[in-house]
């Protein structure tokens, strides 16, 4: 931009203020219509890319913030590093991209229409020598009679042609899919498309997120912005349960949500399961299955505790911080819980006599009947927690998704006309007891010439 | 018989037939370059029989899933497109000895695969759970290959010209006679390019379409999606600086081995030094 507009500060010492202004819009236009431009675009998004896959986007883990000295610190946050996709500087870069995808296309569209609509009908002498793709064919009948032949030849052999006489010679032409020249415009298109769709996304759209805790419901949600929103309706949690691999790797996070309208279960939408991969879609909010963990409230922990001496076995809620009594007149506590993949829940109890130090062991929730082996009067069975779980639910609503696959598909729709596809032309020159075939494709030469040398071969062999 | 094996016995053989390419670059026999080609079909038909093997073990451990879901499955999926492709080129376009310079990348692979991580089949984790695994994977590899495949000839063409730049005899006889000439391998570059983008696209796509049936988000600047973003800009710099500004030959090629450097950062840079929600593919 200060190339140009120094280019036309100085040409405005000797040119009148009305062309000035003329050249200063060429200028600007030329600029966004430059091919350069587009390259620059593409290897500058390219490179600052980069940027925000190495330094760390969004809240700053405190780790990142200790090791990186203050005023790095500052230059990186004034320059947007730590967000850089949605920084000005970022944005800018593709409207600029936009603005010169939009001007491209609108400076070629005319010409690639013209040149579709308006095919070149008579071959000159030039453009006949141009063709690497050409056979001649030698005939006595006459002119006339060559020429209809020969039309409906191309007609059988490729597609009909548009018949044109000059200097006393015929010129037939015929094409093929010309329309995919548009392949490209498409694809530009395209992504204009799909940055419309992000657009409304953001504009109208929102996300959030929302935990639920086993058995309870919520009618609101957390936006990423902080801010509660009202769902409209109610969401149940009946239950949350997390399924572990033999080796202990994670199988299934599973959440099992009913939705309530007035507090009436909502038919289709009552028990309804809800893992990764598989979410909840209800009045256009979508439910993703995306965290868990256990529900911070005070809890029991239930242990099944048999006698070595009589089998007698009777269930005890243990609590932390609280002395329950034991049917030999001990108490106890719990101490510790751990749930490690692999090992299942590990529970801390702590045994004491009257008046004496408390005695710990653990107790394998996966193995009831480990415990036998301590040897103790009681034999303990660690039976679980009636802890409630809670799930994390990412909620989003995003009206523009639809337009990104429309965008999507464009794409992939002119990618594939504008790589595989090509314009296929044929002219015939037919003059007196001779004519000429000449061939070209705009691209994918190598399979338009097998193509050519089989119509041109039969073309050889006619006989008129 | 064992999948484990069966990579043993490609691995193995892509060696063999790597040597023999390379044998081929230096006796300039004919046969060499034959026995080069067989052996890389006969290690692509073995690895084609272990991945399906690979696949049906998974099902009788009862973890059942495509052989997609780590590094190590990655890798060897990627040398098999890789072998593929190569077998395309040599059967569409007779350039054998493109293979000396493409079937490597293949050894390659397989060697860190085999000998560098740990080849258990593990249970997939619940976000891979999906058919999307299959679209998503399969497109962003056969893409990646074609970017190997590219690379492995633009380093053929930059090698032929920086020989006949500095020895003008190397144009009559000897090893440089073998290589295709530029404009072939100019025009396989671009070829290949334009296989691997259209690939490259639809795999991105089928991530982000993905990404948004799981978690809501069809595009949220995740290391790897940028990345691949990156590798996307790069080669449609390259299209667009060969179709309207005549960026061929040298410049051409230069841009495609700095697009394949991209692209296997993406694929391995990423997953190695970075972190984010393709991390299940990280090396063990």
């Amino acid at each position: 931009m200060h190339v140009v507009l120094q280019l036309t500060l100085y040409s405005s010492l000797e040119i009148p203020l009305a062309t000035t202004e003329r050249n200063f819009i060429n200028s600007v236009w030329d600029f966004f219509c430059s091919l350069k431009l587009t390259l620059s675009l593409l290897i500058s998004l390219a490179l600052t890319s980069i940027i925000g896959t190495v330094l760390p986007q969004g809240a700053l883990p405190p780790e990142y913030v200790a090791q990186i000295s203050q005023s790095k610190l500052q230059i990186y946050s004034k320059l947007g590093f730590f967000d850089m996709y949605h920084s000005w500087w970022f944005i800018t870069l593709l409207y600029v991209f936009s603005i010169n995808l939009v001007s491209c296309s609108i400076k070629r569209l005319p010409h690639v229409f013209k040149f579709i609509s308006e095919p070149t009908l008579v071959l000159g002498e030039g453009l006949r020598n141009s063709f690497p793709l050409k056979k001649e064919l030698l005939f006595s009948g006459s002119i006339e009679k060559g020429k209809e032949r020969l039309v409906e030849f191309l007609s059988k052999e490729f597609s009909t042609p548009v018949v044109t006489e000059h200097n006393g010679d015929y010129h037939l032409f015929a094409q093929k899919t010309a329309w995919c020249r548009l392949g490209v415009y498409v694809v530009h298109l395209s992504i204009l498309v799909i940055f419309i769709g992000a657009i409304i996304g953001s504009l109208v759209g929102y996300k959030g997120f929302v935990s639920i805790v086993e058995g309870t419901s919520v009618n609101v949600f957390q936006k990423h912005n902080g801010q509660q929103m009202p769902l409209g309706f109610e969401l149940l949690c009946e239950k949350f349960n997390v399924e572990f691999y033999a080796n202990g790797a994670p199988k299934e996070f599973r959440s099992t949500l009913t939705v309530l309208e007035n507090g009436k279960p909502v038919p289709g939408y009552s028990q309804v399961k809800v893992i990764v991969n598989e979410p909840l879609t209800y009045k256009g909010i979508t439910f993703y299955q995306s965290n868990y963990g256990q529900a911070s409230n005070s809890s029991n922990y239930l242990f099944s505790v048999r006698q070595r001496e009589n089998g007698k076995t009777e269930q005890i809620a243990l609590r932390p911080d609280t002395q329950t009594d034991l049917p030999d007149g001990r108490t106890a506590t719990i101490v510790d819980l751990t749930d490690n993949p692999g090992e299942g829940m590990v529970a801390v109890v702590g045994v004491k006599e009257k008046g004496g130090e408390p005695r710990y062991f653990k107790v394998f929730k996966n193995n009831p009947t480990l415990d036998e082996m301590r040897g103790d009067k009681l034999i303990f069975a660690f039976i679980g927690t009636d802890a409630k779980m809670y799930t994390g639910l990412q909620v989003a609503n995003d009206p523009g998704v639809w337009v990104v696959w429309l965008g999507c598909t464009l794409m992939v729709i002119g990618i594939g006309v504008a790589f595989f596809m090509s314009h296929k032309r044929v002219w015939v020159v037919v003059s007196k007891g001779q004519a000429h075939i000449y061939g070209n494709a705009n691209k994918n030469q190598a399979a338009f010439q097998m193509q050519f040398e089989d119509i041109s071969e039969k073309f050889q062999h006619l006989k008129i | 018989m064992t999948s484990s094996l069966l990579f043993n016995i490609t691995t193995f053989t892509y060696l063999i037939s790597m040597l023999a390419f390379f044998a081929f670059l230096a006796s300039q026999n004919k046969s060499l370059g034959l026995a080069g080609s067989f052996t890389a079909y006969a290690g692509l038909a073995v690895q084609t029989v272990a991945i399906g093997l690979r696949w049906k073990e998974s099902y009788d451990l009862g973890v059942g899933h495509a052989p997609m879901s780590n590094l190590y499955e990655s890798i060897v999926f990627f040398s098999w497109t890789i072998v593929l492709l190569f077998a395309y080129i040599d059967i569409r376009y007779k350039y054998r000895i493109v293979g000396a310079f493409v079937v490597p990348f293949a050894l390659l692979g397989m060697a860190w695969a085999q000998l560098g991580m740990s080849t258990g089949i593990e249970p997939l984790v619940p976000a891979l759970q999906s058919n999307w695994l299959l679209y998503h994977v399969i497109t962003c590899f056969l893409g990646y290959a074609a970017f190997a495949v590219a690379c492995g000839i633009s380093i053929m063409y930059l090698i032929k010209t920086a020989v006949e730049a500095t020895d003008s005899s190397a144009q009559a006889g000897g090893l440089m006679s073998m290589f295709p000439p530029l404009k072939v391998l100019d025009d396989l570059n671009y070829r290949a390019i334009m296989i691997g983008f259209p690939l490259l696209t639809l795999g991105i796509i089928t991530g982000a379409a993905w990404a948004n049936y799981a978690w809501g988000t069809y595009w949220s600047w995740d290391p790897k999606e940028t990345w691949s973003l990156i590798v996307w800009f790069v080669y449609a710099a390259f299209l667009h600086a060969r179709i309207t500004k005549g960026w061929v030959g040298k410049r051409a090629a230069w841009l495609s081995v700095i697009g394949f450097a991209a692209t296997i950062f993406c694929y391995l840079g990423v997953n190695l030094f970075l972190s984010g929600l393709h991390s299940y593919g990280g090396g063990k």
